[in-house]
């Protein structure tokens, strides 16, 4: 692997990062499995293309792109509280019609940000080679993310999400409204996952419908990849277990296309994912059994 | 204190398996009383205690708590004046979360949360002694999951958690029924302590007649989701299971089906 694909690993294993933070929100804090996540990656990147393309600082385009996720995720929260749709439908509904809103709000199908400003643009100015700038920049934001992600929760209110979704009943019981929180947990993972959208356009050159396709099995494959490398015991190591998933995840798939030897090409990059992720999922359980028999033996 | 007026449930309304659970219950509970409730099963002894906390919403009839009408608050509303302890060890406290972290959820029961750490200094101090009294070693183990805890233990942890901040009342669920006879008469006594010394007002399910008539100042039977009998002071001094019996029978002209009450 030469050393401009390995930063290239490491650039989008960042970016997923972001995403991991997001899924782990929904999957493992609030219990609540959310395929939102292929909706909103795409509205973070076509809102931040699109005001860009339009003259607007990349600054507040991002802020914008961070908000209209935020909104993508309440909506799906909303679907499945006030009006009692099972969650993955309520999730599988918005991502649905975010793609005709995704559409909407840039016009075509895609959007190319060529020579406009973006938000790595005053970083070229310092004159590291340019497979080197993302990458960097890319750490700061997953780090900062990563402290407010474990500060938020351990947080009171933190605690109370993690309650909300281990134990509704008994955090109700504590005066915890479990409603409030799944609308806060679903609107912060997913103003997450369009930050992940809009700086990975940013960093592309550009924005597409499509490019949301398959976000969520990313997501999730570095949230359990995690999870099997490394221990989750505290909150500390399941945020860092998200990032150290997702870049894992990253460097296997750039490896695995990169073999020759096993004659794997771009095209199945989905299927190399579903395999891993399936691998795992399974892992653990396998683990256990065989130390379930080590123990009868 | 509680005053229930004239309360009705009825679960599954108009389908066949329809069950008017509550049927015109009404019930006063001065400030300091410990009441401990009896009855068969589908007798409304849950339907009653989850009507107070919220859980279930009354059809008709009211509810107040402290003078304040909550009839039409749900259970988070109501977390601040009703603390509980649920039969399962499980449900009442959060396996994935550390010991502190269940406590800290408890010390901010009914207020409000903000973005402070849940975990404080000060806490950890107040959690510890707490814990002491328990004398199960736990103040040594503030960090460790709740999962890793006995079913004994976690009841034990879940009373504390419900005792933390005051209340109006205190609402045990059966909640000695799923441990072992030991560890049951332990967690108990604890109760009974933790009540004594907070002077709290309780209102304790139970499945056994004899632990009804052992512990608290007052004994209620619930029978086809109205009071059969209740029972305090001189009245209730010198009862035994076989006189409970024969109020029952009294005053409801019938003999009581359900062995388990008196095996229990």
């Amino acid at each position: 692997m030469s050393l401009i694909a390995f930063l290239g690993a490491i650039e989008t294993g960042l970016l997923f990062g972001l995403v991991a933070f997001g899924v782990f929100i929904s999957f493992r804090v609030l219990d609540f499995p959310d395929l939102t996540v292929d909706g909103s990656f795409p509205l973070g990147a076509a809102v931040s293309a699109s005001m860009i393309v339009a003259g607007y600082d990349p600054w507040t385009s991002t802020l914008l792109a961070i908000i209209a996720g935020g909104a993508a995720g309440l909506v799906t929260a909303l679907l499945n509280i006030k009006l009692k749709i099972l969650h993955l439908l309520a999730s599988i509904l918005t991502m649905i019609a975010l793609y005709s809103i995704n559409l909407r709000i840039m016009g075509k199908p895609n959007v190319a940000l060529l020579g406009d400003d973006t938000l790595l643009t005053p970083l070229e100015a310092v004159g590291l080679p340019y497979y080197w700038i993302a990458p960097l920049a890319f750490v700061l934001v997953v780090v900062v993310v990563a402290i407010l992600l474990i500060l938020f929760l351990k947080s009171e209110t933190g605690l109370a999400m993690r309650a909300t979704g281990a134990n509704p009943r008994m955090a109700r019981a504590q005066g915890v409204s479990t409603t409030m929180m799944i609308l806060l947990g679903m609107a912060v993972s997913n103003a997450m996952v369009a930050l992940a959208g809009s700086l990975f356009a940013q960093s592309q050159g550009s924005a597409d419908v499509t490019m949301g396709v398959g976000v969520i099995v990313v997501g999730l494959a570095s949230v359990i990849g995690g999870e099997a490398v490394m221990s989750t015991r505290t909150i500390l190591l399941a945020v860092i277990a998200c990032v150290v998933g997702s870049i894992f995840y990253r460097l296997a798939i750039a490896f695995a296309l990169n073999a020759d030897f096993i004659g794997l090409k771009a095209q199945d990059l989905n299927l190399v994912t579903a395999v891993l992720v399936a691998l795992a999922i399974v892992m653990p359980q396998i683990k256990s059994n065989l130390k379930a028999k080590k123990r009868l033996s | 204190m509680i005053e229930i007026d004239n309360i009705h449930v009825t679960f599954a309304q108009g389908t066949p398996v329809e069950n008017h659970a509550m049927r015109g219950l009404s019930l006063f509970i001065p400030e300091g009383d410990f009441v401990t409730v009896i009855g068969s099963n589908g007798a409304g002894k849950s339907t009653l205690l989850n009507a107070i906390s919220g859980e279930i919403r009354v059809d008709t009839g009211s509810i107040k708590v402290g003078n304040q009408d909550v009839t039409r608050r749900n259970t988070e509303r109501r977390a601040g004046d009703v603390a509980r302890v649920f039969q399962d060890p499980m449900a009442g406290t959060c396996e994935g979360l550390s010991i502190e972290e269940n406590l800290a959820l408890a010390i901010k029961r009914g207020d409000s949360r903000g973005l402070g750490m849940a975990v404080k200094r000060e806490y950890r101090q107040r959690f510890k002694t707490r814990l002491k009294r328990l004398g199960l070693g736990l103040e040594n183990r503030l960090e460790d999951r709740m999962g890793l805890l006995s079913g004994g233990q976690r009841q034990a942890v879940s009373l504390l958690m419900a005792t933390l901040q005051p209340m109006q009342i205190l609402l045990l669920d059966e909640h000695t029924a799923a441990l072992d006879p030991k560890t049951a008469a332990f967690v108990l006594e604890l109760t009974r302590e933790i009540i004594e010394e907070q002077q709290l007002t309780a209102l304790m399910v139970t499945h056994s007649m004899k632990q009804a008539l052992e512990v608290g100042s007052r004994t209620l039977m619930l029978h086809e989701g109205k009071i059969a009998f209740d029972v305090e002071g001189e009245q209730r001094k010198g009862l035994e299971v076989k006189d409970l019996l024969a109020l029952f029978e009294k005053n409801k002209g019938e003999e009581l089906a359900d062995d388990s009450l008196l095996l229990g």
